[in-house]
């Protein structure tokens, strides 16, 4: 007993430093970035010195100054007059824009391509083996040039080819309806107002009606989680109550608060409608398509990884082959998806940087332009590594947070 | 009670020369056999024997290739109407228990009556609840699978399965994945079980269950039905050579 006292002493206090790992790595980690820290230092203090000598400095006034350049597609309005900001500003929202909705189309398309690869069905199943090959080995680059060369082939503007006077497409651009206010949208919102306060003023009642209810089934030990009651108070009312008087309100403005504004054939081209361009289409195409080929896999293999019993007991209580899918493989499958998923999204918002081949001005195209007139390639290509960075990571974070909601029940 | 009691002469499931391949194995190789409203038979033999597959055949679970199937009046055929009557005719138990891990046991046993047999949810956990009140466990009603004992996962699995109100019950060796110390409180469940009337086929090694309850005991080897008597018969007095070894080396230890 003593002895052992003995030892237990001699090893919490007479281990010299030099011996102690616990010293020793906290040692070797302060010395590294004392190492890093020097080094970036003199590489900066390097290129502070660099620029001066060649006049040069680091300010960002420069963004002030006007662009001068046209963008041909842009999702606010913008003009050759604006600042170099405000063109940047337009390259972010141009990649944001092409990223969401190609993240959008890619999950839709390889959610159903991932299932029929797995479909007992032998032409199904195959069809979706073939696109997933062909489209995952070919390089991207290429997908982009030849979706934009098979749009260079359309009809020119005057002759657009007319789908039902709704869609018309040629060789540069592709219109579809928009949504457009009228003088009726006043009077409708006051309806859509109303409609709010009422469904807010029904979820507290329809709550404290629900409350009573809540506090007796958690006595008789369900565990339904706390806010079940508001949870369900608000579905009782948004449903109906906002709905309703949205809806009615819709009918009693004056004039329909918006209209379809369908694009019309002029004579030298289309007017109204909303416009994309061929560049932005043939992007979205080709992003959409080669990423759903890599997340129709990472789908495939998170159902596969749901085991077989789960599909023999969902069948053996009767279920349907699509209800089995829906109600126990998909809920098991997603947390295994999501996060390959992740780093496909992100691959997708980082290859959109390849929108120069289609003529599309995302951020990366319309940095390059900045940077070419007004010579500053240092802030300039800080700014857009930053804001790559700050999509990247913003998707992460939502795609880890969504992965914890999921994860919820998992314990 | 006694097996006259509740066995009645009607046949419900009627195999005729059943045929089951695996690519080139040859797992079962004509089975014939005819099972009686209420009867509970206990089916043995080693590994491999084609003696799991032969109730997975009963409700599709896996295809037989020859030969032909009638549970209940109807055939087991490619005809999709049919399978999936046949299934809520016929509940399963299995040996993993395969419990949905994302459900709570509650929900694991409304999901067939309220998606198949379109009950209203109320109505449904009514019933659930007293499947897991008869099981001894409704007290674990609003628990996950996970956080609860195998033996208690396996009662839950029998209630997910009698929610459907199956005519008939098939068990895949219920009680081969637990520990020795919870095998009694499932099989207590389908002794209770079998003593209301229920038509069984359980693929076993508990000779202790199949001597006490069954009605007949069926040893499958090398997908053939070897031997087939009522329990005292087969134990005492075996009168194949395969049967008896069988017989030794599982009453051994």
């Amino acid at each position: 007993m003593h002895h052992a006292s003995n030892t237990m002493a001699q090893n919490s206090t007479k281990i010299p430093f030099w011996r102690d790992t616990r010293v020793l790595q906290v040692l070797f980690q302060i010395l590294f970035l004392l190492g890093v820290f020097l080094l970036a230092g003199i590489l900066y203090a390097n290129m502070l010195k660099g620029l001066d000598n060649l006049g040069l400095n680091l300010k960002l006034d420069f963004l002030r100054n006007e662009a001068g350049f046209d963008v041909s597609d842009t999702v606010i309005e913008y003009d050759p007059s604006n600042t170099y900001l405000k063109a940047f500003i337009v390259g972010v929202l141009n990649t944001l824009r092409v990223s969401l909705l190609g993240i959008l189309c890619a999950t839709v398309l390889g959610l159903f391509i991932g299932i029929s690869r797995l479909s007992t069905n032998w032409l199904v199943r195959n069809i979706a083996a073939t696109y997933i090959e062909i489209f995952r080995n070919i390089p991207l680059l290429l997908q982009i040039l030849f979706w934009y060369t098979v749009f260079g082939s359309l009809p020119a503007a005057r002759e657009s080819i007319n789908l039902f006077d709704t869609v018309f497409i040629n060789n540069r651009s592709i219109y579809f309806p928009s949504l457009q206010q009228t003088a009726g949208i006043s009077s409708w919102v006051g309806y859509f107002y109303a409609a709010a306060i009422l469904s807010v003023i029904s979820i507290f009642v329809l709550a404290l009606i629900f409350h009573r209810k809540q506090v007796e089934r958690m006595e008789e030990g369900d565990d339904i989680g706390y806010f079940t009651h508001v949870t369900r108070a608000a579905k009782w009312s948004i449903v109906p109550v906002f709905f309703i008087v949205a809806i009615i309100g819709w009918f009693l403005a004056p004039e329909s608060p918006f209209v379809l504004g369908r694009p019309e054939l002029q004579r030298f081209n289309v007017e109204g409608g909303i416009r994309f361009s061929a560049g932005f289409i043939s992007l979205l195409i080709a992003l959409s398509v080669y990423t759903s080929a890599f997340i129709a896999e990472v789908v495939r293999s998170g159902i596969q990884a749901v085991s077989k019993g789960q599909r023999e007991a969902a069948r053996a209580v009767g279920l349907s082959t699509g209800q089995t899918l829906r109600l126990i493989i998909l809920p098991q499958a997603v947390p295994i998806i999501i996060p390959p998923l992740t780093s496909q999204y992100l691959n997708l918002a980082k290859n959109s940087s390849l929108a120069t081949a289609a003529g599309y001005d995302d951020l990366f195209r319309i940095g390059s332009t900045i940077l070419t007139q007004a010579g500053k390639a240092i802030p300039v290509f800080a700014m857009v590594m930053a804001n790559y960075l700050i999509i990247s990571l913003t998707t992460s974070a939502a795609m880890n947070w969504y992965n914890r909601w999921v994860n919820r029940f998992n314990r | 009670m006694t097996e006259n009691e509740n066995t009645s002469n009607d046949p419900i499931i009627i195999c005729e020369d059943v045929h089951k391949w695996f690519d080139d194995f040859h797992v079962l190789k004509g089975i014939t056999t005819t099972f009686k409203k209420g009867e509970k038979a206990v089916i043995c033999g080693p590994s491999g024997s084609g003696k799991s597959t032969f109730i997975r055949t009963i409700n599709r679970l896996e295809e037989h290739q020859r030969g032909t199937i009638i549970v209940d009046g109807i055939e087991l055929t490619n005809d999709l109407r049919n399978i999936n009557l046949i299934r809520q005719e016929v509940g399963m138990v299995f040996q993993q228990f395969n419990l949905f891990p994302h459900l709570s046991n509650l929900k694991n046993i409304t999901l067939g009556p309220i998606r198949v047999r379109k009950l209203s949810k109320r109505k449904a956990e009514e019933e659930a609840l007293a499947l897991l009140e008869r099981m001894g466990i409704a007290d674990q009603a609003y628990k996950y699978p996970s956080e609860i004992s195998g033996g208690q996962q396996q009662r839950v699995a029998i209630a997910r399965a009698l929610a459907m109100e199956p005519k008939i019950m098939l068990f895949d060796e219920p009680t081969s994945a637990l520990d020795p110390e919870m095998i009694s409180e499932v099989l207590d469940v389908m002794r209770e079980l079998a003593h209301s009337g229920m038509t069984m086929l359980v693929v076993t090694h508990e000779m202790g269950f199949a001597r006490e309850v069954a009605d007949r005991v069926m040893f499958f080897d090398e997908g053939v039905v070897v031997e087939e008597a009522v329990p005292a018969d087969f134990f005492d007095n075996p009168q194949h050579e395969r049967t008896k070894l069988f017989i030794s080396q599982t009453l051994q230890h």
